[in-house]
């Protein structure tokens, strides 16, 4: 009996310890900007698997994958930087490393998680593995103020691309080594940018500008040729409608040479040649639009909006460029995210206190998940793409 | 006599201004300035890319002109005139939301 005892508690032991493995490639993080918590969600069955609290003020929270895609770094209003263990369903690491931030990026070699700070307005650059600080970048405009950060991004090069909002610059942050950040400043690009993505194939940044029509675009390939304007004047020096909401540039909305961008106090998704950065259409929708995000085929557009047409959704068809469906999942969609291969659509309802799934070929809803005031919907592919 | 109470029924039914908003629309009102005044503001008012509308910020600022500000907004900044979503009477409750007073 004595000899059995070991043997006995060693396979008790080994039954309570690990969960079932599984793959993280089917998972995501719902925001729940009610609660300071995030769920964890499977897309195989559409299901939620937990919830992870503790993460302070997830107002406007966004968040980007480590490169094994096991774990989130969530980026927190009130500042707080919080890496999420997805597998083991728990806070990892915490920093509250700001008093108020916006978002961020995770570097191309996955070691360096860099935070858009609005107070005090800069970037910290983080150990992914540690949250050990690394490198503090002021964001002091060439007016000598500091601005708010917006825009960040990853590129390739282990470099960081961002964008000063009050100053109207955009810096360009080389991070090959760590410690000794070095700067490439680029003033004057216009008035108030406010947010920025990066192309897929990491070869463009573009910035959206509040203050006037237009975007501006830095060839990350040729950064010796400085940044351009494009679309200017989109508005035509037509009167504005009101913005209740910032447009968001998420991800590189292109399909084949077309991208597809939302526009600033017009009701239109503004469609772009991205061989001559020249405006080639217009797609007029149902208001300002705030997320313009193409399924991962390219072949179809889904498109949220700002105030008072915040519950609607738009289907757009790529080839015609036009609206086929209009649908309404519930009160303030604020977020909406593709599964990997696009088959369906998560978009989240954050009065209706959901998150309702979409069949993108039928375009009927096939799932609901409870979630409290959601917001973002992350998925774990964004680990492998380049701006997300 | 029907004209008398015809008038007695249009004061009755006008609603004076600066009229409190309903009890329910003052729950959206809150929703409102928690959400969507929230996401450029903060969820806790403490600014992002909106200023701060914490009480003791606002404190020294005169009631007209916040109320001012919210309806029309301040040209040349994000800041949009909100007067196509909200009436006089709800803008000035906002700001005896935001100051603290108040219901």
């Amino acid at each position: 009996m004595k000899r059995l005892a070991p043997f006995a508690v060693a396979l008790m032991l080994s039954a309570c310890a690990a969960p079932p493995l599984r793959g993280t490639g089917d998972l995501g993080l719902v925001v729940e900007r009610g609660d300071g918590a995030v769920q964890v969600v499977e897309t195989t069955h559409s299901t939620a698997l937990g919830r992870v609290t503790g993460l302070g003020d997830l107002s406007h929270a966004s968040l980007v994958f480590s490169r094994d895609e096991r774990f989130a770094f969530v980026f927190g209003r009130d500042g707080g930087l919080t890496k999420v263990d997805l597998l083991e369903g728990r806070v990892a690491g915490r920093v509250v490393q700001s008093g108020n931030s916006i978002g961020g990026a995770i570097s191309q070699d996955g070691r360096l998680v860099a935070v858009a700070n609005y107070t005090p307005g800069g970037v910290k650059v983080f150990d992914t593995e540690t949250l050990a600080l690394v490198a503090d970048i002021p964001a002091i405009g060439a007016d000598g103020k500091p601005s708010k950060v917006v825009g960040l991004e990853d590129a390739p090069g282990n470099r960081f691309a961002f964008s000063l909002y009050d100053a109207g610059e955009i810096w360009l942050a080389d991070l090959k080594d760590p410690r000794q950040p070095k700067i490439r400043k680029y003033t004057g690009i216009g008035k108030l940018p406010y947010d920025a993505l990066v192309t897929e194939d990491g070869h463009y940044y573009m910035a959206g500008l509040f203050g006037e029509d237009g975007i501006a675009l830095l060839d990350l390939w040729n950064p010796d040729a400085g940044v351009r304007r494009i679309l200017d004047h989109y508005g035509k020096g037509e009167q504005p409608l009101p913005v209740y909401k910032m447009p968001h540039l998420e991800g590189w909305a292109a399909s084949g040479t077309l991208a597809f961008l939302p526009a600033i106090g017009r009701h239109e998704v503004l469609v772009v040649d991205t061989t001559t950065w020249r405006e080639v259409g217009r797609i007029p929708v149902a208001g300002q639009p705030i997320f313009a995000m193409l399924r991962p085929d390219g072949r179809q557009m889904w498109v949220n909006f700002a105030l008072p047409d915040n519950g609607k959704v738009q289907v757009i068809d790529v080839p015609s460029l036009r609206v086929v469906k209009t649908i309404e999942p519930g009160p303030a969609v604020l977020h909406m995210e593709f599964t990997p291969r696009g088959e369906r659509v998560w978009l989240s309802s954050r009065d209706g206190d959901r998150v309702s799934v979409w069949d993108t070929e039928t375009l009927e809803q096939v799932a609901e998940l409870k979630a409290n005031k959601p917001s973002g919907i992350f998925f774990t592919a964004r680990a492998h793409r380049i701006g997300l | 006599m029907r004209g008398l109470f015809a008038l007695a029924a249009a004061c009755v039914l006008a609603v004076p201004a600066g009229a409190a908003p309903t009890p329910a629309r003052q729950e959206q009102l809150r929703a409102m300035v928690d959400q969507d005044c929230g996401s450029c503001h903060g969820l806790t008012r403490r600014g992002g890319l909106g200023s701060p509308l914490r009480a003791e910020v606002l404190a020294d600022i005169g009631d007209e002109a916040l109320t001012a500000t919210i309806l029309d907004g301040r040209p040349g900044t994000p800041m949009p005139p909100w007067r196509g979503l909200l009436s006089e009477d709800d803008a000035a409750w906002i700001v005896r939301h935001l100051k603290g007073e108040g219901p």
